[in-house]
């Protein structure tokens, strides 16, 4: 142990660094190489089978697609509501800046339900979209609905505090230089908040693509209509078809992890700017 | 230092016009947000507690003490109180060892906590479907020793503590980080020893961020649906939780008392949003006086 760390007089390293190294292989590591090796008790040509199957391809699409549509509408009005948290002041600003959080603190089927019924053509919202010919619960729509929910809080939480330290004097030279105010957000702010708003952005979108509870209700879980990819992964379950659904949870991973990778790569970015 | 910082804040308000939106703009940006925020955020809360309420609060405490409704409430309180203190103790050694210590192979811990964010809650129930389900690596085994893991209380356990992992971590590594090794180094240099100046100086001053991670960790803990659904098997009275309980419910179509089940999961995202503004507030009420006295010092 001490030859991989450099010399310190606290103590407890061994204790520490061994204890949480075995609690996370024991619980994350080894589970999910399990799964790994699982998914390929296929063959090849049976992997790709049940990975490219048009019923897992019609998930795809509406997992991707949803999650795309819901991470851009929160990119949008989240920007707006980070904005109007910092910047102005309201009746009610620190309420409305703790319930920013709701869809982090409320269970998923929780908001399943409620949406349900909300967007149900007798809801409290759907009995007003039903005339308009818009069917939002057990449609498409409806999972947009639900992954917007579910992501909502990222983009304003991860833009909120880049623009609380934004230095008030970069904009007030840029007034003073005669810029006006869509100039200086356009051409100052809004490049400087780019990291965080696209940060946000994949945060929520990443944790759509994955997203069951909130969706099973609201969708109506139609084969290639309104199936998401985490749905077909537990109908295969329910099957007994163990390895497709390893092999399907396999690509749901892979996606995830490039998009890890993705926010990582993203967040430095947007620390050496604010470093710079 | 104190001195700078006042005229500065003069300086800002006498050209405040130059840097700020016209009004009609500020209150249409203000209107656009809390139209948005109210139709996602408040109507879908008051709707939960509307419906729970439709049939009158006789039928609401009714289907709150209805047997199968209360087992799920102990389990869901049961599996919160394993997993939590199990994911606090490794939150803790590993911001220890992460933030007190320069190693080699840092960062891949790092990523392997950050991992339970990025994994779907159905993939999380499913990797212990296939370590321990009847047709899992370990399935034959636990079933010559009539151990029972999945579709029992201890899968939905695990699959609690899997997509709560990160969270008392990931609170505290930030804030360990900051706050550096010196206050340890001190307390070791006059003669305390490492447990004494764990329990006498660390967990004082991270206390706030590891309630903060703690009240996090609880309320995905009692409200996850996902992984312990794929886990849980469903067995009414048995292993269902509360989020389980509410499905099933809504799938029978007792609408009044799937809400009232989930009227109180609603109230538990209350309270656990208050007490997180609050933990906030002390943290940014910590910081100033801090600030304060460092620039009386200086």
């Amino acid at each position: 142990m001490r030859s991989l760390r450099k010399p310190s007089v606290i103590p407890g390293f061994g204790l520490s660094l061994g204890f949480a190294a075995f609690y996370a292989s024991l619980i994350v590591f080894i589970p999910l190489a399990a799964l790994f090796a699982k998914a390929f008790t296929l063959t090849w040509a049976q992997f790709w089978d049940t990975v490219l199957h048009p019923q897992a391809l019609a998930s795809y699409r509406l997992s991707l697609g949803a999650a795309l549509i819901g991470a851009s509408i929160n990119l949008v009005f989240g920007f707006i509501v980070a904005w109007v948290l910092v910047r102005y002041n309201f009746f009610g600003k620190k309420i409305v800046d703790a319930l920013v959080d709701l869809p982090f603190a409320l269970p998923t089927a929780v908001a399943g339900i409620a949406l349900t019924t909300l967007y149900a053509p007798q809801g409290w919202i759907g009995q007003w979209l039903t005339p308009l010919g818009i069917k939002v619960a057990y449609a498409p729509l409806g999972v947009v609905v639900a992954l917007t929910f579910i992501g909502l809080p990222f983009v304003v939480r991860t833009v909120q505090p880049v623009l609380e330290e934004l230095e008030k004097e970069i904009e007030e030279a840029a007034a003073s230089l005669g810029a006006n105010r869509w100039h200086t957000f356009r051409r100052i702010l809004f490049p400087a908040l780019l990291p965080a708003l696209l940060t946000g952005f994949a945060l929520s979108f990443a944790r759509a693509v994955g997203e069951y509870g909130s969706v099973v209700f609201i969708s109506g879980n139609m084969p290639f209509k309104t199936e998401i990819t985490p749905l077909l992964i537990v109908t295969k379950l329910e099957q007994y078809n163990y390895a497709g659904a390893a092999a399907l949870a396999v690509v749901l991973l892979v996606f995830s992890f490039i998009l890890l990778l993705l926010i990582n790569l993203l967040q430095h970015w947007s620390n050496k700017r604010a470093g710079g | 230092m104190a001195g700078n910082v006042s005229t500065l804040g003069r300086r800002t308000t006498r050209i405040n016009h130059a840097v700020t939106e016209p009004l009609w703009v500020q209150l249409s940006l203000i209107t656009v947000a809390l139209v948005f925020l109210a139709l996602f955020l408040v109507v879908p809360l008051v709707a939960v507690f509307k419906e729970a309420f439709s049939k009158g609060a006789e039928v609401y405490f009714a289907s709150l003490v209805e047997p199968d409704a209360w087992h799920a409430i102990k389990l869901t309180l049961l599996a919160a109180a394993i997993s939590v203190p199990l994911n606090v103790i490794f939150g803790v050694s590993a911001a220890w060892a992460i933030t007190k210590f320069r190693f080699r192979g840092k960062q891949a811990l790092i990523t392997l906590i950050d991992l339970p964010f990025a994994v779907s809650p159905v993939v999380a129930g499913l990797i212990y479907v296939l370590l321990f389900g009847a047709q899992g690596w370990l399935g034959p085994w636990l079933a010559d020793n009539d151990l029972k893991i999945i579709f029992a209380v201890p899968g939905i356990v695990l699959a609690t503590i899997f997509v709560t992992f990160p969270f008392v971590a990931r609170e505290l590594i930030p804030l360990m980080e900051e706050q550096g090794t010196s206050y340890e180094e001190a307390s070791l240099t006059l003669g305390a020893s490492g447990w004494q100046t764990f329990w006498r100086v660390t967990i004082p001053s991270i206390k706030w961020g590891l309630l903060y991670g703690i009240i996090l960790c609880n309320a995905r803990a009692m409200g996850e649906f996902g992984a312990v659904s794929v886990v849980s098997g469903h067995i009414r009275g048995q292993t269902n939780t509360l989020p389980l309980h509410i499905e099933i419910l809504y799938n029978e179509y007792q609408f009044a008392a799937s809400f009232a089940a989930a009227s109180i999961l609603a109230g538990l995202a209350l309270v656990t949003l208050v007490v997180k503004s609050l933990l906030e507030w002390q943290h940014t009420r910590d910081r100033e006086k801090a600030a304060r006295a460092a620039a009386q010092q200086s």
